[in-house]
């Protein structure tokens, strides 16, 4: 019998919620990495029993963790001894260092200030991992500040994907209110040479080479925070989402607007219809509709929380302008949590399981593609990152 | 033998409990950072958890203590007390007041 495998990231660790197909009794193991800010934890679709964790800390920095049992046992690779032919200590961990200029050794850009100026990159945590779809030791980490990085075996050493931020439009990047993050890494299903990836504030960009150039792909976007509100780049987006079966069609949730592209970011258009506010921070495609998309409106970028109190999820069928509101299950009043950027995961059985986690610690789950929801946990700390696996 | 204790976050990260011994190569003086020196390559995991892997820089919200005096803002460089070079008191490295 099938069964589900949720990976949740939170302000004081990670929790791995279990259940099988009915997904109405859940197991609850964790805290594991207990009292670290977990921003991200995901399995390996080659290999699910190969998870990944982020592990931060004011103090401590970056740490990554790596479980091939499932979530049940950890390790820090590149963290355990080993020595070069001297003799001498080779172990290697947690390294992120961006790649500088080969010709003269300089960063290779700046990025703008919140004063305007030009300032220079500096690492501070993993936001998102995202692990290959065929090697269980290759794996993209999505950085603050913004940058791609690579692993290629299995997270003991990290190099920087260093095309993104080289490609000529890092200076006119800036930090939002959550910092310069590279939050969202869209592996092609269907074009392995293809990525997409989300940043705030710049935008989304995409390479069709396997990471070696990328490009801006921000045409139709609109911010009025931003001098020129058609900018190539500058824009906060916050998440973007697509469906296995049709990856040129994106759906993406920016700090305002909830937006469409039908040709590979190429271009976009609004499709925040009928909802009660198109600022949010998640959104999800159904597992087996792609036109059914989620998201979770928030009130606005200076209250981060559901309108009148209400935490409705807004599903469209028609891949958008048309929502539905799901309340069944969901707290309809007094409620001001909000639902971060990663933290909405669909699983693929049959009906599509929907999950969200809150700021207010609660993991809300769907069984029948969001018409009711229950909560699997109520009161752990903040949530930060929700995934799930499907397992056999 | 140089004695060193931890916070408890990296403890568990280095899987080791209590304080850890080290032995500083003979050579020159045992200072801070030769004593960071020699756990990073015994604890492989704790490189970049309390120096910048690029600048070897403490992190901000970490503090060195020995001999109930504050070493964290000595230069890295410096001779340790006697006291922590003999192994009669510890070298610590504390997490800062800070956070929640």
């Amino acid at each position: 019998m099938s069964r589900v495998r949720l990976l949740v990231g939170t302000r004081k660790g990670a929790f791995i919620l279990t259940a099988d197909a009915k997904r109405s009794r859940w197991n609850v193991s964790g805290p594991h990495f207990a009292g670290w800010e977990i921003y991200h934890v995901k399995g390996s679709p080659a290999d699910p029993n190969r998870v990944y964790a982020s592990q931060s800390s004011g103090w401590f920095g970056q740490v990554i963790q790596r479980s091939c049992d499932g979530g049940k046992t950890w390790e820090t690779p590149g963290g355990g001894m080993t020595k070069t032919a001297e003799g001498m200590p080779a172990g290697e961990s947690n390294k992120f260092v961006y790649d500088v200029s080969p010709e003269t050794g300089k960063p290779l850009t700046t990025h703008q200030w919140y004063d305007g100026t030009q300032h220079p990159w500096e690492f501070k945590r993993v936001w998102h991992l995202e692990p290959s779809r065929s090697d269980p030791d290759t794996v993209y980490a999505g950085v603050e500040d913004a940058g791609l990085f690579r692993t290629s075996d299995g997270g003991k050493t990290w190099g920087e994907v260093a095309g993104l931020r080289g490609h000529g439009t890092g200076p006119k990047w800036q930090p939002g209110a959550g910092g310069m993050c590279l939050h969202t890494i869209l592996l092609d299903p269907k074009n392995p040479q293809r990525i997409f990836v989300a940043i705030s504030a710049a935008g989304a960009f995409r390479t069709d080479d396997g990471g070696t150039t990328w490009k801006p792909i921000n045409r139709g976007l609109h911010s009025q925070y931003i001098p020129d509100p058609t900018a190539e780049v500058g824009h906060c987006v916050h998440r973007i989402a697509l469906h296995r079966s049709r990856p040129n069609v994106l759906f993406m949730q920016k700090h305002w607007d909830v937006m469409r592209s039908d040709d590979a970011g190429d271009s976009w258009r609004e499709v925040s219809g009928n909802l009660p506010t198109d600022f949010g921070f998640v959104i999800d495609v159904h597992a087996h509709e792609p036109d059914t998309i989620y998201v979770v409106p928030i009130k606005s970028d200076s209250e981060h929380y559901p309108p009148d109190g209400r935490l409705r999820v807004y599903r469209s069928r028609s891949g958008g302008n048309e929502w539905e509101a799901l309340t069944q299950g969901l707290p309809q009043r007094d409620c001001y949590v909000n639902v971060l950027r990663d933290a909405m995961a669909v699983d693929s059985l049959e009906p599509c399981g929907v999950y969200f986690g809150t700021t207010g610690g609660q993991v809300y789950a769907s069984a029948d593609a969001g018409d009711s929801w229950a909560p699997v946990v109520r009161d752990l700390p903040a949530v930060l990152s929700v995934e799930v696996q499907t397992l056999p | 033998m140089i004695r060193v204790v931890l916070p408890p976050h990296l403890r568990t990260l280095a899987q080791v409990d209590g304080e850890v011994t080290l032995v500083v190569p003979a050579g020159g003086p045992v200072t801070s950072g030769a004593v960071l020196d020699a756990l990073e390559a015994r604890y492989p995991m704790l490189r970049g958890t309390i120096r910048d892997h690029v600048t070897a820089r403490r992190r901000p919200f970490l503090r060195f203590f020995a001999c109930a005096r504050d070493l964290t803002h000595e230069p890295p460089d410096a001779p340790l007390p006697d006291a922590v070079v003999a192994g009669a008191e510890p070298f610590l490295v504390v997490g800062a007041i800070a956070g929640g």
